[in-house]
């Protein structure tokens, strides 16, 4: 078990040596191994801070995910710079709305809270106390249940699937 | 190839001007605060974005022959970092001009993390009117 021994956190490890690469911008096996230097170091002291961390599988569907988040993005930013230039703010529907959670680890949640504000026309705004649901902010929602429905159904069933 | 590379460059860059225009539009036409929290966390993410992915082209096609990843990596730190900030500002909003009373409450009981043991925001306990600072 020495490789667990070496790197306690493979994805960390991979992660900081891609980071530096992209920082010094351009290849050079010194920095390589200066990296992975890094990528080795970096997991081994910080371990002790990662007690129970969420077991992540599938990188398939990550990457998947990241690419459905990133369209999204483009998509409905087009719809909110719609709202903004031609929606009178009379008919604008601003709305709270909450979104109970399946999603146990608080690092999925946060991953979901994250694409909730990247996706335009919803913030997150607050979690319960217990850690159940969140309280998010539409901009304009006629039909606020959809909404939730349209989250629910789209990430955090996918980011279940990911963390669990 | 550099004509058809000027090209898109430009088209993406005219592209995510106009975002980032209508989202600073936005921020000054919306109508409260909350409302306003949408443009900016916005405007970030397509704007911004739009004129890193024109940059990486530049230097991937005309400029160096290399592509420049400082531009990926900025891109990747500004959409971990906008959700954190709007959280933050929309949290300090509802902390100081919204009593729990006005918001839907959490399904299973308790209270939002914001007004954790039922705490009076101290904006609401002096002589501050909420309507007031909640909109225009």
């Amino acid at each position: 078990m020495i490789l667990r021994r070496l790197f306690p956190h493979p994805l960390l490890s991979a992660l900081l040596v891609l980071i530096w690469m992209l920082l010094v911008n351009r290849f050079a096996w010194g920095s390589l191994v200066f990296a992975v230097i890094i990528g080795i170091t970096v997991p081994l002291l910080t371990a002790p801070y990662w007690p129970d961390r969420p077991r992540v599988s599938g990188l398939g569907r990550i990457l998947s995910y990241i690419g459905m988040v990133i369209w999204d993005i483009v998509v409905a930013n087009v719809q909110v710079a719609r709202i903004v230039l031609f929606l009178p703010n009379k008919d604008l529907r601003p709305a709270f709305i909450v979104i109970p959670l399946r999603l146990k680890s608080p690092e999925a949640i946060t991953v979901l809270a994250g694409t909730i504000t990247l996706t335009p026309g919803t913030v997150s705004c607050d979690c319960s106390e217990d850690g159940h649901a969140l309280l998010v902010h539409c901009l304009h929602a006629p039909d606020p249940d959809a909404v939730r429905d349209d989250i629910k159904a789209r990430y955090e069933q996918r980011l279940v699937e990911i963390f669990e | 190839m550099e004509l058809i590379a000027e090209i898109l460059i430009s088209i993406i860059l005219v592209v995510a001007g106009i975002f980032g225009l209508v989202g600073s539009y936005g921020l000054v036409k919306l109508p409260d605060a909350m409302t306003r929290l949408h443009a900016p966390t916005k405007a970030a993410t397509l704007g911004v974005g739009g004129v890193l992915i024109a940059s990486l082209i530049w230097f991937l096609v005309l400029s160096e022959h290399h592509a420049s990843w400082h531009e990926l990596l900025i891109t990747i730190l500004i959409f971990l970092t906008a959700p954190i900030t709007g959280l933050m500002i929309a949290k300090s909003n509802l902390h100081l001009t919204w009593l729990p009373e006005d918001l839907p409450q959490p399904p299973n009981g308790g209270q939002w993390a914001t007004f954790d043991e039922g705490k009076i925001p101290p904006a609401l306990q002096e002589e501050h009117d909420p309507e007031s600072l909640r909109g225009d």
